[in-house]
């Protein structure tokens, strides 16, 4: 069968079809958000055929309406891509455009407890894009900046508004802006790495999200947990293939 | 409906144009989260009519009998004995504490930092739209939690009649003593605002008014056991909530009559949801109307909840009053000894709250339980972290929820609360 996933994020919408007869994936796109979700959504899997389709993320109520599709949590959903691609993955982290989770899983791939953050994206994709608008760079490019940053400063701050002000008055003192935005990266692995402790995880760690393409987050991450820590190729594709996945076993179930 | 009240809500001092948008606030809440849920037992059309009079015919009848001489009694607390206001012929009600209202006037008054209860509260008296409030010929707050216990202090200057009753913050013999003391100050405060001598015999009557009450609740408490479960969880808090307001014999044959077609409908498994709907046992801090943000939110989101741990509910409700003493004075120690058992998070320690989870969660065959916290409410935030640890390590799924009235955060919650039902199933 054709088992399509769409996970519809705060800042993009990625689209993942499998065949799971031949085992393998036919379709993997991903496209901007933009203020028309739904259109971005119909425009996505327009030429695409599937036999089963599952939506996930913030989104997913939306096409849902439109499509009558089923639908799942991006918490669901990230355990569930996380688990094909790495059986032994025991917690996932996932940071996305406007929050974050931390999942921790049974050995058979359900998840046993998860966290998410409250209201306030505070530490997600949103925080360190806003970061890098104020540095006057492109979000890809701010983690690769961060990294040749001398450690030592701090941003006490987990608030978007009062972290940009800290990182403002350091800036102000003549830092170099490398160590700030390094800083900046440091306040948002704390925050995850707490919030990964309340799911009191072990065992092999697996990091996806959008936030998981910044090489200095990984890096700090990895200096900061004991597990072990693996980012998928295609860190923002997971939720998509765990919606995709979830299809190939609701149609086995029927 | 509107046009026939308004005199009555002018009379009583109403701003006409904020109570006339909270009414439209509330009509739609319910048409949206009750009048679209299906497969509803017919009798909880009553429901339906007392909502849709929650303003109108209630607060009437509770004039119509302020005119006969009988005294309105507000509270905010479960902890305020009924059985002494009926035994004195007055009537207790709830007052509305459901929703923010007037927050800008409130937030003069109240840190922001207050709970949503406590500001709801304030807010309907500083908007003007609560007529039970402004019906009310006595006010009784209690000193449970600082939150409440403080905001007296600042509601004491905003109306004429408030009494202020203490209460224990231990089960200690000393903690009873005191409780004990102060029902026996607050009977005589009833005897004096309503000109009745409560002897023995009203005693009786005021607690077999209120036991019948709670028997109606604990019957439909036991309904709720059923797979299928015959009725929603909105539903049945719902009832829980009106059960604050209404006249309390009409409110007992009312829910009796819905148990008697709950029980009709069981033998032929028909359930307000599909059977092996995942059930949620809810436990934490009291939803007062029109707080129905999270109940709707688990059950539009593929679970049933099938109880309440909560002061509108089972810690409410859970015992009865013993009425076999043959003295006054026995009879208030049964009073006493009763509410003495309620295990409201302002003690400490609070191991039964705790065993009551389990037991319920049991009980009602929940899978998991949702532990509801308000925002700002210590005891309850607090007790939630050890709450939800001991029942993880009885295996006991649980998800821990703070949040407020306000509805920014509900598709959030909608995540983590259809995350969650995802784990049960
Ligand atoms: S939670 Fe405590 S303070 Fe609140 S109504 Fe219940 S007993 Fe009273
Ligand atoms: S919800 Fe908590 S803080 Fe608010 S009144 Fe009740 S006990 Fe006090």
């Amino acid at each position: 069968m054709l088992a399509a996933g769409i996970d519809i994020g705060s800042r993009t919408i990625k689209l993942v079809v499998l065949d799971s007869d031949a085992d393998r994936t036919v379709t993997f796109r991903k496209s901007e958000t933009t203020y028309n979700p739904l259109d971005e959504c119909l425009r996505i899997l327009d030429g695409s055929r599937w036999d089963l389709l599952i939506a996930t993320g913030y989104g997913r109520g939306l096409v849902q309406k439109r499509l009558g599709c089923g639908t799942i949590t991006e918490i669901q959903a990230h355990a569930l891509g996380a688990h094909k691609l790495f059986p032994e993955v025991r917690s996932v982290l996932d940071i996305g455009g406007q929050d974050t989770k931390a999942i921790s899983l049974a050995e058979d791939g359900r998840v046993r407890k998860f966290e998410m953050n409250d209201r306030c994206a505070a530490g997600t994709g949103k925080f360190l894009e806003f970061m890098a608008a104020g540095f006057q760079m492109p979000v890809e490019r701010f983690g690769s900046f961060a990294l040749q940053g001398k450690e030592g400063l701090t941003i006490n701050s987990m608030c978007t508004v009062f972290a940009e002000s800290e990182a403002t008055s350091l800036m102000a003192q003549g830092n170099d802006p490398a160590a700030i935005a390094r800083a900046l990266h440091v306040s948002v692995v704390k925050r995850s790495v707490s919030m990964l402790k309340r799911v009191s995880p072990n065992g092999l760690l697996v990091f996806s999200g959008g936030v998981a393409r910044n090489r200095c987050i990984v890096e700090l991450m990895k200096q900061e947990i004991s597990s072990d820590l693996l980012v998928p190729e295609e860190p923002d594709m997971v939720g998509a293939l765990g919606a995709a996945l979830h299809a190939i076993g609701r149609s086995a179930a029927e | 409906m509107s046009e026939t009240y308004e005199q009555m809500w002018s009379e009583l001092g109403l701003d006409l144009e904020a109570h006339d948008a909270l009414l439209q606030v509330l009509g739609k809440g319910y048409q949206d989260i009750y009048m679209s849920q299906s497969g509803r037992a017919a009798g909880m059309e009553y429901f339906n009519f007392v909502m849709s009079e929650v303003h109108g015919l209630r607060v009437k009848e509770l004039l119509d009998g302020k005119k006969e001489g009988r005294k309105v009694i507000g509270s905010f607390c479960v902890f305020v004995p009924e059985e002494i206001v009926r035994a004195a012929d007055a009537v207790l009600v709830g007052l509305c504490t459901g929703a923010d209202f007037a927050m800008e006037e409130v937030e003069k008054l109240l840190p922001r930092n207050t709970c949503s209860l406590i500001k709801s509260a304030f807010g309907f008296k500083l908007g003007k739209v609560c007529p039970y409030m402004e019906s009310a010929d006595l006010i009784v707050g209690e000193n449970t939690c600082d939150g409440k216990k403080k905001a007296y202090e600042t509601l004491d200057k905003l109306v004429p009649n408030l009494y202020v009753m203490d209460l224990p913050q231990t089960k200690s013999p000393e903690g009873r003593a005191l409780l004990k003391a102060e029902y026996e100050r607050f009977k005589k405060a009833v005897e004096k605002l309503t000109g009745v001598e409560i002897d023995g015999a009203r005693l009786k009557r005021g607690i077999e008014i209120v036991n019948n009450k709670r028997k109606a609740v604990h019957r439909l408490a036991q309904l709720r056991k059923a797979d299928p479960v015959p009725i929603s969880g909105l539903d049945a808090l719902l009832v829980n909530q009106v059960y604050f307001y209404d006249d309390p014999i009409r409110f007992t044959d009312s829910v009796n009559k819905i148990c008697d077609e709950l029980e009709e409908r069981a033998a032929t498994v028909n359930g307000a949801f599909p059977e092996n709907t995942p059930r949620i046992l809810l436990s934490g801090c009291p939803m007062a109307v029109p707080n129905w943000k999270l109940p709707w939110i688990v059950e539009t989101s593929g679970a049933a909840i099938v109880g309440e741990e909560s002061c509108v509910g089972e810690r409410g409700t859970r015992n009865l009053t013993d009425a076999s003493a043959a003295t006054v004075d026995g009879l208030m120690d049964a009073i006493v000894d009763r509410h003495f058992l309620v295990d409201c998070a302002i003690f400490t320690p609070n191991p039964d709250r705790l065993n009551h989870v389990k037991e319920m969660k049991d009980a009602y065959g929940a899978d998991g339980v949702i532990h509801y916290g308000l925002q700002f409410c210590q005891p309850y935030q607090m007790e939630s972290i050890p709450v939800e640890a001991d029942l993880e390590n009885h295996g006991i799924p649980t998800l821990r929820i703070d949040t407020d009235y306000g509805m920014e955060d509900v598709e959030q919650l909608k995540t983590r609360v259809e995350a969650f039902i995802e784990t049960l199933r």
